[in-house]
């Protein structure tokens, strides 16, 4: 078994540019038209959220009576006046400064929720899947028992019962909605990660780890996380429409964002017994919402097939 | 038994003694290694041959205390390295001497590595744990590897991923890692398995090269007699958990005593074969290792089977030449093959 020289022959074509692994995904992600329309409109709806209550022509709580009464005391319809472009509600209010405040209280939901999934979900499914045995038993009986009650009566049940604490009107009631939703969705994520760390914990790239004497927990940290984060990155922008609507639901039927602040929820909610006469008051809202959910879910499955794994490397 | 060896031997980096390593499965606990024992030399390489599921690899895992547990236990024995029982370091201490004293190549180089990490940092990974070295000193290190292990460029190819490289490549970087601290001792479990035909012979010539130049001994494990003939200084046979026969690479191929050295022997192609013969192959499959009976674990494949065979196991005794011991009934002295 002689071979002639020690050193192989280098490639002679030229080499590609050393691409990470995202820049990869990146240029699969660019190639999927409605993962782009998704991502344009969720950039658009996070700068409405963050610019969007600065650049509105009226806070959301001033009421224009002046412009009520010089229009018979009826709520101004969209694109009578410039004042108002998107009209006015029965008080007076400007509509699409409502509908901006309203970007950035379902953006925050929609933000901070992940975030408590992720402070959650990630430690409790790494846990389990990383000890298995009991510890995985025990935090996976959790889980189910949380997956199993209904989400949306834990949710009510949760705001009611801390309605009127402190904890309750912080924020205008915000950080309570963030509190109840995230407490009901992290198990989808910690489910994820388990499953993610059962299979990885078994590969041989771990074992490899293993046998050069990597502490445990630079193991989790290196080389398990980095290779668990797409499917969580995926789940994650899931689950913001599912975490907008949770916060649409509840303002609907009152619980959470309180009065003057109104989510695009509580303006379906205060709208809609008047949908005949002041369709606008409604529409917008609901419009916004169908958008914003329909944006994040292109985008969300657009990153699932560009962070495939099995495509890993190719074009 | 041939357990009753000396405490420590000081020209031995490794002795293994008596090493038992189970599996708990739903049918049965499986003596996936049952009672082995060998020793390695400062720079020697030993070869661990036998076919799939005889306990090479489950040998090499348990000398690195890398036996998933559960279902893998080791029951018994004692692993000397370098004077040290290994089997009584705590973890801590074991993983300090993982990668740092005990390199170990995988069989397959496509899955040994993280797909999501550079190949420079897999590299350094070691060396900065072992070691002590960070940021250029760690970096100059790497690159000295990779080039050691013939990747051409190496300064190039440190922000690279692994499916950025061959198989072979690959398996070069494994070597890297193995070597990248100095190990006394390689793990090298069917390093060229994955491998095409032409590459594997490079790869190995490297380990061989390698080894040599940095004095490391080699465990090397494979199912290839053709690999171990051409690498090792001795070779071990092992047959269902068991090791059936010993001896330095010259005299297991010239006068192997035992009928499963001579089944793997001669099941090997050769060039003075006729063209279109059916290869030669062991009839049968090895046994299954719960509650194996107390008889030679490879009669019921054996041309040369008798009664005895099958109601006491062989020993493993000494035959002709140095070192050189067989567990065969028919190759003892006044046994039925001479």
């Amino acid at each position: 078994m002689a071979t002639q020289s020690q050193v192989i022959v280098g490639p002679t074509v030229a080499r590609r540019r050393s691409e990470g692994l995202w820049w990869d995904a990146w240029g699969r992600l660019r190639r999927n038209r409605l993962a782009v329309i998704g991502l344009g409109l969720v950039i658009l709806l996070l700068l409405a959220a963050i610019f969007g209550p600065t650049l509105a022509p009226w806070k959301y709580y001033i009421q224009d009576d002046a412009a009520l009464a010089a229009n018979n005391f009826l709520p101004l319809p969209p694109f009578k006046s410039m004042s108002h472009v998107l009209g006015t509600d029965p008080n007076g209010r400007d509509v699409l400064s409502m509908l901006l405040d309203g970007a950035q209280i379902s953006m925050t939901v929609a933000f901070v929720v992940q975030l408590v999934v992720i402070v959650i979900g990630v430690p409790i499914g790494a846990a389990a899947g990383w000890f298995g045995g009991r510890t995985d038993n025990i935090l996976m009986r959790l889980t189910d028992v949380i997956y199993a009650f209904p989400d949306l009566l834990f949710i009510i049940l949760l705001s009611v019962s801390l309605y009127d604490t402190w904890f309750g009107h912080a924020l205008n009631g915000v950080l309570l909605v963030f509190v109840a939703i995230g407490l009901t969705s992290w198990v989808t994520v910690a489910r994820l990660v388990r499953g993610q760390f059962l299979s990885l914990k078994e590969t041989e790239f771990v074992e490899a780890a293993r046998a050069i004497g990597v502490p445990p927990a630079r193991i989790i940290i290196r080389h398990l996380i980095p290779n668990s984060i797409s499917p969580v990155i995926v789940a994650i922008t899931l689950g913001i429409p599912a975490a907008v609507l949770a916060e649409a639901t509840l303002a609907f039927i009152g619980v959470g964002v309180q009065p003057p602040r109104t989510s695009w929820g509580s303006m379906i909610s205060l709208g809609y017994d008047q949908i005949r006469i002041y369709p606008w008051l409604t529409l917008l809202p609901g419009l916004l919402i169908a958008t914003a959910l329909m944006s994040f879910t292109f985008l969300g499955d657009g990153l699932r097939d560009a962070l495939d794994p099995k495509l890993r490397g190719k074009q | 038994m041939t357990t009753s060896g000396p405490a420590h031997n000081a020209d031995k980096l490794l002795e293994v003694r008596g090493l038992k390593t189970q599996f708990s499965t739903a049918d049965g606990v499986i003596q996936a290694v049952d009672d082995v024992s060998f020793d390695v030399g400062y720079g020697e390489t030993l070869g661990l041959v036998g076919e799939s599921g005889c306990g090479k690899s489950v040998s090499a895992l348990s000398i690195a205390r890398l036996v998933p547990d559960p279902p893998g236990k080791i029951v018994a024995g004692e692993i000397l390295f370098d004077g040290i029982d290994l089997l009584k370091l705590s973890d801590e201490a074991m993983r300090k001497l993982r990668g740092k004293e005990i390199g170990f190549i995988f069989q397959d180089p496509l899955t040994s590595l993280n797909p999501t990490l550079t190949i420079g940092y897999q590299i350094g990974e070691a060396i900065r744990e072992h070691m002590g070295l960070s940021g250029k000193a760690a970096r100059d290190r790497v690159v000295e590897l990779l080039a050691k292990v013939g990747i051409p460029r190496p300064a190039d190819r440190l922000k690279d991923y692994p499916h950025q490289f061959s198989g072979g490549m690959r398996q070069r970087v494994m070597i890297a890692i193995a070597l990248s601290c100095d190990p006394k001792l390689i793990l090298a479990d069917e390093p060229t398995t994955a491998l095409d035909v032409t590459i594997q012979a490079q790869i190995l010539e490297l380990i061989q090269k390698l080894s040599h130049e940095f004095g490391t001994a080699v465990l090397l494990i494979t199912h290839d007699l053709g690999i171990a003939a051409g690498m090792c200084d001795r070779v071990n046979v092992m047959y269902a958990g068991r090791i059936v026969e010993t001896a330095s690479v010259d005299t297991m191929f010239e006068n192997p005593r035992m009928p499963y050295a001579w089944g793997l022997l001669d099941s090997l192609p050769r060039i003075d074969d006729i063209r279109g013969a059916k290869l030669r192959t062991i009839e049968g499959m090895p046994p299954l290792l719960i509650s194996p009976p107390d008889a030679c674990r490879f009669g019921p494949r054996c041309r040369f089977v008798r009664d005895i065979c099958r109601e006491d196991e062989p020993e493993l005794t000494a035959r002709e030449g140095e070192d050189h011991l067989a567990r065969c009934w028919a190759t003892e002295p006044g046994g039925w093959i001479s």
